[in-house]
């Protein structure tokens, strides 16, 4: 089936890829660059690309002047906290409609895809009213609740999926073997599906923590994640090149190394498993 | 210790009845096989025993005691699933243990009873492999394994040789034969291999469309099937139906005739046709026979050595004493 | 097929899932309807009382309305255009083999994980600013006058950084789609004579009509919200104001929730056009 490819042909292929590579990379590549710049260097014309002096004041700058701990943590719990609740409910969710299907199982879950086509900007008033009354406004948990029930219908999904994957005889012959269905979902379809829980996690961090308008539009300085924090830089404090771009790497890092172990995840998740 | 009674059970699907009430007694230590096509309902019957299906009416018995609402983990049965239903990610040795740690046995306990049951399957090299690293030979010991150790009422077998090659199959047949010989506990095994439920069956149950066709003994299926469909699906190569006059010599409205009771010669004989296919097996050849006025085919087992071939017009002996007689229905003439 | 224990076992451990989903989805949705039929203006009065469908018409009506729709159309449209050509032509390029491919791969994933409000800002400030950009020293270095990109070019700069973000998810998708396809199928139509222009436009076009279809529809529901690309970079100003963006304006920042609620229906009604198509095909998928 496979072909030999010559050499030549493939050298072009990889020239020619790596050209384009770089150029979609290259905004990412010169925000970090940036962020070891002088302020100077940075709007220095012609711009230097490798050979400046490298330096980390940026880093630290950002970091004294605008409390970045906190939104980075604001950013951990939230995504954290919203994935995790979202799979703690979803778990059980999946379990029945991947094994114990009903003539509705498929309606239900078209319905709950249905929840994630709401454009968010029709519910913004009724959510920010409730927020309001309730107290939640601009804070942790208020965001943990609103980002685990917009990701939910998609955590269910993937979980289903994976789950389907998971021939039922091996849970059938678990409850022959006397596990009640605690210990069925604890000891065998959890482990089993370990693998397909951690990638649905993943993904979902990822969503979480790039989710830009619950995030900005429900927080102000005490809750706000790295969202709002670099959005607070669209004020003329953005002219600061190098401080914009650390603090920019510093918000983007985890998840870039994140999501560089989700490629394959990325699309069954975001496709609902329609392309395969 | 392991008598299963079903009492007018059935099951149906939403509107589609799978099985019309049946009643079905298994003995205790008895080796019964379910065979049928597929689609017949023969695994459905043995998901009902096991427990992991309601059944809709009826009632089965286990032991005397009515097991119709227990769960599947409380009626004392052990099965063994066609994919073997191995967990992945534990070892042999904590699959086979897992239904014993479930019961909350004591370490003790289920260490020897792993490593007895290891033993008697040759396993004991293999307890600390996952299911991954095993052949499928040893994947399927592993799950008679984790059925053992229980030491149930009944061992449920739901088709266990079909994702073997041939030559596996039928030294783990041998096997589990030899298992049910040793343990004598009584073992329902589901197949659609008639060749499966001849050599292991104490008694098969003949199934077709949830309907039991027949009960009984290997023999008595070969020697007397109670009806066109079991005297066509019990026996290989299957036995020639002939209808017509030829039927109606013997008053009969169809006429089986099984191919290994039928003589082939060049000379006279009652009836006569044309040699088609002859495949030699070397121990056996069996000639499709054209053009003979009683049926599209005749199937005729002859010995090794005798030389026909494609062309050759011949004449068969039926052995009169070995002929079938079925009435319109179907059913048998005593 | 189950049995009726596991059965009323699976619907309870359903149940806090789908309550949630339904309260989050009902809750919302009913009272923007109401609101939608109200003049209510918090900061101005509160609810003054029903008004049929006043808004509904004074929201469609407004001078606002149709630039915000053409305007939406114009980035949903271009963003989606420059996406699927150069998702596909990317796709089959790293489907390819060359030394590196992971790495490749992985330079071209990683816009997508880029959050937001980081590549509206980086792109606003480092590439598009006009005296100190990227590109305004690259239109220099030509002898060239730089643009001024945020307000003579504004919908294409905004059509450039979403692109820029998306363009990942498409090749992505594309590229699984293309993997798909059976090797063999091409061996045999080169067989037939095809050349590699009719090969592609026979076999892997056809072969990848249906992750295009996904493509177009899930973008198709993330464009239509974009957000945050336009509130750090224009405002809704220069004429980028989407149909999302005037209706944030109406409701938060002008609070006449009564108006930007009859406007948060139309996008609903909007949004669910397009949510069919795609569901549908998901649905198909499901039952396969």
């Amino acid at each position: 089936m496979a072909r030999a490819v010559t050499n030549q042909r493939k050298a072009i292929n990889t020239a020619f890829a790596w050209a384009i590579g770089l150029l979609i990379f290259f905004p990412i590549l010169w925000t970090i660059l940036t962020s070891f710049k002088t302020e100077a260097e940075a709007i220095a014309s012609p711009p230097y690309f490798l050979f400046f002096d490298w330096t980390l004041e940026n880093y630290a700058v950002v970091q004294e002047r605008s409390n970045y701990a906190r939104y980075l943590w604001n950013s951990i719990v939230i995504a954290g906290g919203s994935t995790l609740l979202g799979v703690i409910i979803a778990v059980p969710a999946a379990w029945s409609m991947a094994f114990v299907p009903s003539k509705r199982t498929k309606d239900i879950l078209m319905w709950m895809l249905s929840t994630k086509m709401l454009p968010a900007v029709g519910v913004l008033y009724p959510i920010y009213l409730i927020f309001i009354k309730m107290g939640l406004l601009d804070t942790k948990i208020g965001l943990v609740v609103v980002l685990m029930l917009i990701n939910l219908p998609i955590i269910v999904w993937m979980l289903y999926t994976y789950f389907r994957e998971i021939p039922g005889e091996i849970l059938e012959a678990a409850r022959i073997d006397g596990a009640t269905l605690r210990e069925e979902i604890l000891y065998v379809l959890t482990p089993m599906a370990i693998p397909g829980i951690a990638s649905t996690i993943l993904l979902n961090v990822i969503l979480a923590w790039n989710e830009a308008f619950w995030t900005l539009n429900l927080t102000a300085a005490k809750a706000g994640p790295l969202t709002a924090f670099i959005a607070s830089y669209s004020s003329p404090e953005g002219l600061f090149y190098a401080k914009l771009s650390a603090a920019s790497t510093m918000a983007i890092a985890p998840i870039l190394i994140l999501g560089w172990f989700s490629q394959k995840q990325l699309v069954r998740g975001l496709t609902f498993g329609a392309v395969k | 210790m392991g008598r299963i009674t079903l009492d007018q059970v059935t099951k149906s699907f939403g509107s589609v009845q799978v099985i019309p009430p049946l009643d079905l007694t298994i003995e205790d230590g008895e080796f019964t096989v379910f065979v049928g096509p597929s689609g017949c309902g023969k695994s459905t019957l043995l998901r009902l025993i096991a427990g992991l299906e309601d059944i809709s009416s009826g009632q089965i018995r286990i032991d005397k005691q009515d097991a119709t609402h227990v769960p599947p983990a409380k009626r004392g049965l052990a099965m063994v699933f066609q994919s073997y239903a191995l967990y992945p990610h534990m070892s042999v040795r904590k699959n086979i243990a897992f239904p014993l740690k479930m019961a909350q046995m004591d370490q003790a306990e289920i260490d020897r009873r792993v490593n007895g049951a290891a033993e008697v399957l040759n396993l004991t090299d293999y307890l600390d492999r996952r299911p991954g690293q095993l052949s499928g030979g040893q994947r399927q010991r592993v799950a008679i394994g984790r059925a053992i150790v229980r030491e149930p009422a009944a061992f449920l077998f739901d088709e266990p040789l079909s994702n073997l090659d041939a030559a596996l199959r039928v030294g783990m047949r041998l096997e589990i034969s030899e298992l049910h010989k040793r343990l004598k506990t009584t073992m329902i095994y589901v197949t659609h291999d008639q060749v499966e439920a001849m050599t292991m069956a104490d008694r098969i149950v003949v199934l077709q469309a949830g309907v039991i066709e027949q009960v009984g003994s290997p023999l008595e299926l070969y020697r007397e099937p109670r009806n066109l469909f079991v005297a066509g699906f019990i026996g290989s190569p299957r036995m020639n139906f002939i209808e017509g006059p030829e039927a109606a010599k013997y008053d009969a409205h169809t006429i089986g005739i099984r191919p290994e009771h039928i003589a082939v010669a060049e000379g006279d004989g009652a009836w006569s046709g044309v040699v088609g296919v002859a495949e030699h097996l070397g121990s056996d050849t069996f000639f499709h026979i054209h053009e003979t006025g009683l049926a599209e085919t005749i199937t005729v087992r002859a010995d090794g050595e005798v030389g026909f071939n494609h062309g050759d017009r011949i004449t068969l002996s039926p052995r009169t004493d070995m002929i079938h007689r079925f009435d319109a229905s179907g059913l048998r003439i005593a | 097929m189950a049995t009726k224990a596991s059965r009323s076992a699976a619907r309870l451990m359903m149940a806090p899932a789908v309550v949630l989903l339904l309260g989050w989805m009902l809750v919302p949705l009913i009272m923007t309807l109401i609101f939608s039929f109200k003049k209510y203006l918090p900061l101005r009065g509160g609810d003054l009382g029903w008004v049929g469908f006043d808004n509904y018409v004074r929201f469609v009506t407004s001078s606002a309305f149709w630039p915000a729709v053409q305007a939406t159309l114009m980035i949903v449209g271009g963003v989606l255009a420059i996406t699927v050509i150069f998702g596909v032509l990317l796709a089959m390029l790293l489907d390819q083999p060359m030394w590196g491919q992971g790495v490749v791969r992985i330079l071209v994933i990683a816009p997508f994980f880029v959050m937001p409000t980081v590549s509206a800002l980086v792109w606003k400030n480092m590439f598009m600013d006009p005296v100190n950009g990227v590109f305004a020293h690259l239109w220099k270095a030509f002898g060239a006058e730089p643009i001024q990109w945020l307000t003579q070019a504004s919908l294409p700069s905004i059509i450039i950084i979403v692109a820029w973000q998306w363009l990942p998810f498409a090749t992505l998708i594309l590229l699984t789609a293309i993997q798909s396809l059976d090797g063999e199928q091409l061996e045999a139509a080169e067989m037939d004579g095809a050349p590699p222009l009719k090969r592609f436009w026979y076999i892997v076009l056809p072969h990848l009509g249906r992750a295009i279809t996904v493509v177009v529809l899930i973008q198709t529901i993330f464009l239509l919200g974009i957000f945050a690309e336009i509130f750090v970079t224009t405002q809704g100003s220069f004429g980028t104001k989407t149909l999302t963006y005037l209706i944030f304006q109406r409701v938060l920042e002008s609070q006449n929730v009564g108006l930007g609620s009859a406007g948060g229906v139309y996008a609903i009604i909007l949004a669910n056009i397009v949510a069919i198509f795609l569901m549908r095909i998901v649905g198909k998928n499901l039952d396969a």
